[in-house]
């Protein structure tokens, strides 16, 4: 007889949990007045400014914990974010996003992301082969041009929003372009990443709406290449194989490629829009990367540690002890690899950005299994993204009639991001 | 005094970050789904210490050795 695998049995476990909880409706969250033991990652004063926060959680404890998100712990140190991260088997990845409500795990599941071992792996290694360096390279050129096309946009006006009209852009059409769907859809992708991974964060029935729509209209692309097949992700996941040479259930297809289009977007944007927001503000960073070109590789991982835009979660299922403090099965775990990229333990002078810092095992694609399937395609649409901004507007600077607004939640950005450009500055 | 050096990747902890191929081309190659290993038998050609340095002190994983022979 074989067993159920665990994600079926937490699927039905947690159903009566989930249909009490289906017609939740946002809850305000009363604000943060003792963050080591009541932290909320949603409120405004994180969203803004969390460095500050993380430095006071980090000092009290290597593990902190809240009430709040009927549960949730944050691993504050660079060392016991990576021992959660390669811990499957008391931390699993059935959920990764902290919410106020726990959604049934079955239904967004979104394989590799949500898949623990030994589900994982075949899952991950299908996704590999066309995110590696070399097939990156061979979608270089086409980046570049895009980049070009959305500076022709704006560079004359003397001003712009570099978060809405340019970093938003490049990652959009770059995964639009992987995909095969048109890159004109760019605003309906960006809305449904903004229904998961911030709005549904309160509101579990924009999270459903969002994920019913994705699977529509992954549904009608997927029709189409069964009598027109293309040469994209969507059809390579349509004739991809299981280890028993069977093709992907049709649930697998859609959560993988609802997977490769939340993931591939909103966190390379706030990457790209971080970027630029620190150099617009360094004018010595700026000069030095135009100067010495060569440095840019090394300056992007500099600020992928030191603005991470992505935090993970997990789900405590057996109780364990981390870095010394007890965890208990039921909490979640918000999993703060920018925190932990701000560990002074791990990075000398870790709030400073240091351009041109040589040692840099920096975790902002995560560690272990779970590392980041489009790392190297992040990294190349940031150098891409620098590299063009730079050679054509090497002078620019925040707009101070302006506001830079951030993401709130799972992904952190700039959303607004108003520069003065060239001669207008 | 020469000292040779060796690199080697440990492919149960690398997990294809691919940061030792970005920094040190010559001393490490990429599978088909983007993890490392050490180029040939990883021995560090003259003028190449620097980079297998480098690559080592850069992986989030922990997962590279040099051995110095």
């Amino acid at each position: 007889m074989r067993l159920l695998p665990p994600q079926v049995l937490s699927a039905n476990t947690s159903l009566k949990g989930f249909e009490m909880s289906d017609v939740s409706q946002p809850a305000a969250h009363p604000p943060v007045t003792d963050w080591v033991h009541d932290f909320d990652h949603t409120d405004p004063q994180w969203t803004e400014d969390p460095f500050p926060i993380w430095e006071e959680l980090r000092a009290a404890s290597p593990v902190v914990h809240t009430e709040r998100f009927l549960g949730c712990y944050m691993p504050t140190t660079y060392e016991a974010v990576r021992e959660i991260a390669n811990d499957s088997e008391h931390f699993s990845s059935r959920r990764i996003i902290v919410r106020d409500v726990r959604p049934e795990v079955a239904r967004n599941a979104a394989p590799p992301i949500t898949s623990d071992p030994p589900v994982h792996k075949p899952a991950k290694q299908l996704l590999l082969p066309p995110f590696t360096p070399d097939a990156m390279k061979k979608l270089e050129p086409r980046m570049r041009a895009i980049c070009n096309e959305l500076i022709d946009g704006f560079i004359a006006d003397g001003k712009v929003d570099a978060a809405a009209r340019y970093s938003k852009y490049i990652p959009v059409q770059a995964i639009a372009h992987m995909l095969g769907i048109p890159e004109g859809d760019s605003d309906l992708f960006i809305n449904w990443i903004h229904m998961i991974l911030e709005l549904g964060i309160k509101d579990e029935s924009k999270l459903l709406q969002a994920v019913q729509e994705m699977s529509a209209y992954f549904r009608t692309h997927i029709e189409e290449r069964r009598t027109k097949p293309t040469d994209d992700l969507i059809s390579y996941l349509m004739n991809a194989k299981d280890k028993e040479g069977n093709p992907l259930e049709e649930s697998h297809v859609l959560g993988s490629l609802r997977l490769l289009l939340i993931a591939g977007i909103d966190t390379t944007w706030s990457a790209i829009g971080s970027s630029l927001w620190h150099l617009a503000k360094t004018p010595a960073d700026r000069e030095r990367l135009i100067a010495e070109p060569g440095l840019i590789p090394t300056a992007v991982e500099e600020l992928l540690r030191a603005y991470s835009p992505v935090t993970m979660a997990r789900e405590v299922v057996k109780e364990t002890t981390i870095s010394g403090c007890p965890v208990k099965a039921g909490n979640m775990v918000l999993l703060s690899f920018p925190a932990a990229n701000r560990d002074p333990r791990m990075f000398p002078d870790a709030d400073k950005v240091v351009i041109d810092r040589r040692e840099n095992r920096h975790a902002a694609f995560g560690l272990g299994i779970h590392r980041c399937v489009g790392s190297n395609l992040a990294r190349m649409e940031m150098q891409v993204a620098l590299e063009e901004w730079l050679k054509r507007i090497p002078n620019f600077a925040l707009d101070p009639a302006g506001t830079v607004t951030w993401s709130q939640g799972t992904v952190r950005g700039p959303r607004q991001l108003p520069f003065l450009l060239g001669k207008a500055m | 005094m020469t000292e040779r050096l060796r690199v080697h990747v440990d492919p149960d902890k690398c997990q294809g970050h691919a940061r030792c191929k970005a920094l040190a081309p010559e001393l490490f190659e990429l599978d088909e789904y983007g993890n490392a290993h050490e180029a040939g038998d990883g021995t560090v050609p003259p003028g190449l210490e620097d980079k297998a340095w480098l690559a080592k002190s850069n992986c989030p994983e922990i997962a590279i050795d040099v051995i110095e022979e």
